[in-house]
């Protein structure tokens, strides 16, 4: 694909389909992460990574082994792919825990709780499907993907929205701390407003075309 | 753990403990797929079906799962289940599950089952382990339908897709708001249920 489809198909992940504000996805620790920008920091960049190491051998499990006709002539193995996605899924993250701890003590320090929780979180899983979906897509639509390439540059994408997210989320919640909120709101209640209302002002760049 | 009567840990999931809006679990399909009522309700029910079928399953094999690899054990086990949800879907509400697209796979990173998995059919009998998906399956789709039935009636005017707002209201000059179909108004409705849920109920407010 060239390089301004690229650009495109990396600006819409971030902005337009961002996983948190448009897909909701990755909302459980994206509530219970965001108390404090140090720590949501931390996660947002996990979720990058491990997103950057998953989409593309889930793209090369799609289009080598699992789309139809693909491994063996007339055989259609789609429907294995939730099972094999999130096996690839849950093998990396135990994989890039273990590659952490061994070459960055430190990193490993920061993030260790983190790690195994990315393992089922919606976004990397999310991010695999919508990608199957967008595999069968027209090759002229600004969501198709089809190459590895394309794949890591939607892997970027969706990961730096879902690090943005949670990133302004914390500050806004590390200010909150010190707001008067009825006491029936405070915790949760007021964390889903909050983010409604982020959410509303990312719909401004629905309309976004590039 | 004996010592939990099998009505509490059926009931409590419907109200004081509550996935969704007490225990904060499962989320993320929670506010997608309430649009309208239809989905909600498969939605719900599907949870609710994988959440006990994998909370029995697990409980089974919970003495003979190693605590190492347990997290994989659970996760193929789901994903199973859901990918035979999902075929089953396919084949008899063809025009549900394209609604729903990503959101049945993403049953297998929902929260609640791991969660559920994790901290309840771990450590109980088959038979508590299956009350307690059905409960906490439900008192999901609880929550969905709720939403749902807001974002459709005020949103498209519509219930589970029959008109019910009539014609001369909308002569009169009354307009659908659509707004509501957008995502940001789940959050909303979502936040305004646990705030009329923990006024009425102080032991769940935070501090």
């Amino acid at each position: 694909m060239e390089n301004a489809n690229l650009i495109s198909l990396f600006i819409r992940s971030i902005f337009v389909d961002n996983m948190i504000f448009a897909f909701f996805l990755g909302m459980c620790s994206y509530l219970a992460v965001s108390k404090d920008v140090k720590t949501a920091l931390g996660l947002g960049a996990a979720v990058t990574f491990v997103l950057l190491v998953t989409l593309p051998v889930n793209y090369l499990l799609q289009t080598k082994v699992l789309a139809a006709d693909a491994l063996i002539e007339g055989v259609d193995l789609s429907f294995l792919s939730f099972i094999l996605f999130i096996a690839v899924i849950a093998g990396i993250v135990q994989l890039v825990e273990m590659i952490v701890e061994r070459f960055s003590p430190s990193l490993y320090a920061s993030l260790g709780i983190f790690l195994p929780l990315i393992a089922v979180n919606c976004a990397i899983m999310g991010a695999s499907l919508f990608m199957q979906q967008r595999i069968g897509l027209d090759a002229t639509d600004p969501k198709f993907i089809g190459s590895v390439t394309d794949a890591l540059v939607y892997a970027l994408g969706s990961g730096i929205g879902w690090l943005l997210a949670i990133v302004a989320l914390a500050a806004v919640r590390e200010k909150m701390a010190y707001s008067n909120v009825p006491p029936a709101l405070r915790g949760l209640g007021i964390t889903f407003i909050v983010v409604g209302l982020m959410a509303m002002s990312f719909m401004c760049f629905s309309g976004l075309n590039i | 753990m004996a010592a939990l009567k099998n009505k509490d840990v059926f009931c409590g999931p419907l109200s004081l403990n509550n996935p969704v809006t007490v225990q904060v679990l499962g989320i993320c399909s929670a506010l997608a797929v309430t649009a309208q009522l239809v989905p909600a309700l498969v939605m719900g029910l599907s949870v609710t079906i994988i959440t006990a079928l994998a909370n029995v399953v697990i409980s089974l094999l919970r003495k003979t799962v190693p605590n190492r690899i347990r997290i994989i054990v659970q996760l193929v086990v789901v994903a199973s289940l859901v990918t035979i949800v999902s075929e089953v879907l396919k084949a008899f509400a063809y025009d549900v599950a394209m609604t729903l697209s990503v959101y049945i796979g993403l049953i297998i990173t929902n929260c609640i089952l791991m969660g559920r998995l994790e901290a309840f059919a771990m450590q109980n009998s088959p038979m508590q382990s299956l009350l307690d998906g059905i409960g906490n399956g439900l008192g999901y789709a609880k929550i969905l339908v709720i939403v749902a039935f807001f974002r459709e009636l005020l949103g498209s005017g519509k219930l589970l897709g029959y008109q019910v707002i009539p014609d001369c209201a909308y002569e009169a000059g009354y307009a659908n708001n659509g707004l509501m179909l957008m995502p940001p108004m789940a959050l909303i409705i979502c936040a305004c249920i646990i705030w009329y849920e923990r006024a009425h109920n102080k032991d769940l407010q935070e501090k």
